[in-house]
């Protein structure tokens, strides 16, 4: 049994909820022990970097901080999100680089009680401890399902494989670990050219013109290779490709239609668990057509729940969209 | 004839700009060693929106002109994809110099669109209030500041969100808030001194 912290980010309970049950759901194949750390916190994405240094690095520093308290017998912190374990490993790897920064974010820390010593901890991607730890020899050896004859496009996005301070990574711009997982499970992986470009990241937010243009670029090529389904790694690829897929195409007068996993939802099949455990249905391009394909039924529908109004604690909120349509 | 005795004044801070953008960037920015050779604007994805490409930014600042390096678009147009990173032949932190000069535009107000700097505020605020980020309040501000127009576009994804429980409602807060808090407190006014 392989023992890690495991930093969820804030998205695996909201708009991951898809990656994270179908981790969860293959845990035990994989035999590894995930210990959710602590009470952690927002890691701020790729926005507070870009307002205040070091309460930026203090805020990321607190998680690795409760890490290094949680002792339960490894001192590998394991990401599923991108942006998370890319803010992980810079705080931890800048720190160790610049003694200012270290001296600087260990006394913010001190007024929470914390420390954190750059170097104790090992902080990793969840696909890299997958094809490292793990390995695929074993993954191979779980298989029950090849997902023979479903194409897919292997996308890693960008911060995974790069800057790859440990330099784990086969390449930084082709790495082949996500295709050769993907093989590893019986799918015919497509040679996606695109496979760590950009998804827009946060422009979806502040510029859609700018990320609708990256999302149609991954999206057409995905197309043109003929791929069933496009796997992602990381929440915010699959959210950008995902629920903005519509947009885009909106965008564009195009209609592309490419359903958008997560690569442990395709683990999860190919280890023979029950599609409605793996979060099948919570993508809002479905994927159940694709799946059909290769003889996996998968839901499409989650239950409709309505969403009760509760009172606002704390900030004023406008409404959402949902809500205000169904007020009407 | 005579040269006469210019007098420069070393505490100039245009004259020490290059200085204090990688004195303020996290790790050892190296921005002193770029070598103007253009490969991180031939790797961006998104140099066709920018005002200057990376190379263009770093002679601005090497030049000492801050306003115009300021209130460039460039830092607010870079997605951090980090191509240009791992290409560059002087392994100059390059996304990393773009988060300096986002804070640095902020704290000179010199940034001309307001949509960027407002959602990382909105961001944030968020995180400091509760410790979890809250993408269903964070997009709604958001958007509805902004983008009031998308609005509509944005109703079915939306709903198709909520009703696939992708989104929550009420925003959740740690244990540790206080804890939060207090580093954040504290960090703060270290970055005053810093
Ligand atoms: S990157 Fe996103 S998901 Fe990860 S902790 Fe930060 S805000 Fe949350
Ligand atoms: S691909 Fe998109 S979400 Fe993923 S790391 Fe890059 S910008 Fe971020
Ligand atoms: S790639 Fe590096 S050295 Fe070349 S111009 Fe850009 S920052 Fe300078
Ligand atoms: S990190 Fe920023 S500047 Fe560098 S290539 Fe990517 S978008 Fe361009």
């Amino acid at each position: 049994m392989n023992k890690y912290l495991f930093y969820p980010g804030c998205s695996m309970d909201t708009s991951a909820r898809a990656y994270n049950e179908s981790l969860m759901a293959i845990r035990d194949v994989l035999e590894i022990d995930l210990a959710e750390i602590n009470d952690w916190n927002c890691c701020g994405a790729t926005e507070y970097l870009g307002i205040n240094l070091i309460p930026a690095y203090a805020l990321i520093a607190r998680n690795l901080a409760l890490a290094t308290k949680q002792a339960n017998g490894t001192r590998t912190v394991v990401a599923s999100c991108s942006a998370c374990y890319l803010n992980l490993a810079k705080a931890d790897h800048y720190m160790g680089e610049r003694e200012a920064l270290n001296v600087h974010v260990n006394d913010a820390l001190a007024a929470g009680g914390l420390s954190y010593k750059p170097g104790s901890l090992e902080i990793r991607h969840l696909l890299d401890v997958i094809i490292n730890d793990i390995g695929l020899d074993f993954v191979r050896s779980k298989v029950v399902k090849p997902l023979k004859g479903l194409r897919v496009a292997p996308y890693l996005g960008c911060m995974v494989p790069r800057p790859d301070y440990k330099k784990r990574w086969s390449d930084h711009e082709h790495p082949n670990e996500l295709d050769r997982l993907l093989k590893a499970l019986g799918a015919e992986v497509i040679d996606f050219p695109l496979k760590t470009h950009c998804c827009g990241g946060h422009m979806t937010q502040i510029s859609p013109s700018t990320a609708f243009e990256l999302i149609r670029r991954l999206l057409q090529s995905a197309d043109q290779y003929r791929a069933d389904v496009m796997v992602t790694v990381c929440p915010m690829c699959q959210m950008n490709l995902d629920a903005y897929q519509r947009e885009t195409n909106q965008h564009f007068h195009t209609n592309y239609q490419i359903p958008i996993l997560f690569f442990t939802q395709l683990m999860g099949v190919a280890f023979g668990k029950e599609p409605k455990e793996l979060g099948f249905g919570r993508e809002l391009v479905k994927a159940n057509q694709a799946m059909s394909r290769i003889g996996v039924e998968t839901p499409t529908e989650e239950p409709k729940v309505q969403p009760r109004r509760k009172k606002p604690t704390g900030l004023p909120m406008p409404t959402m969209p949902g809500e205000a349509v169904e007020e009407e | 004839m005579t040269t006469l005795a210019r007098k420069f004044n070393d505490t100039d801070p245009n004259v020490r700009f290059l200085e204090e953008v990688s004195e303020r960037t996290a790790g050892v920015s190296r921005l002193e060693m770029c070598i103007q050779c253009g490969t991180c604007g031939g790797s961006c994805p998104s140099a066709a929106d920018m005002d200057h490409t990376p190379r263009m930014l770093f002679a601005l600042i090497r030049a000492g002109m801050r306003e115009e390096a300021l209130s460039s678009n460039t830092p607010w147009i870079c997605v951090s994809c980090y191509h240009c990173v791992v290409r560059c032949p002087q392994d100059v932190h390059i996304a990393d110099v773009m988060y300096t000069l986002k804070s640095m535009a902020i704290q000179a107000k010199l940034y001309k669109d307001s949509t960027a700097p407002d959602f990382s505020q909105t961001f944030v605020d968020m995180v400091e209030t509760y410790g979890r980020s809250y993408e269903f309040g964070l997009a709604t501000r958001h958007y509805l500041k902004h983008f009031p127009l998308r609005m509509p576009s944005m109703a079915p994804m939306g709903l198709g969100m909520l009703s696939k429980k992708r989104m929550d409602i009420t925003p959740k807060r740690i244990e540790g808030i206080e804890q939060l808090k207090a580093i954040l407190a504290r960090a703060k006014q270290l970055e005053v001194v810093s």
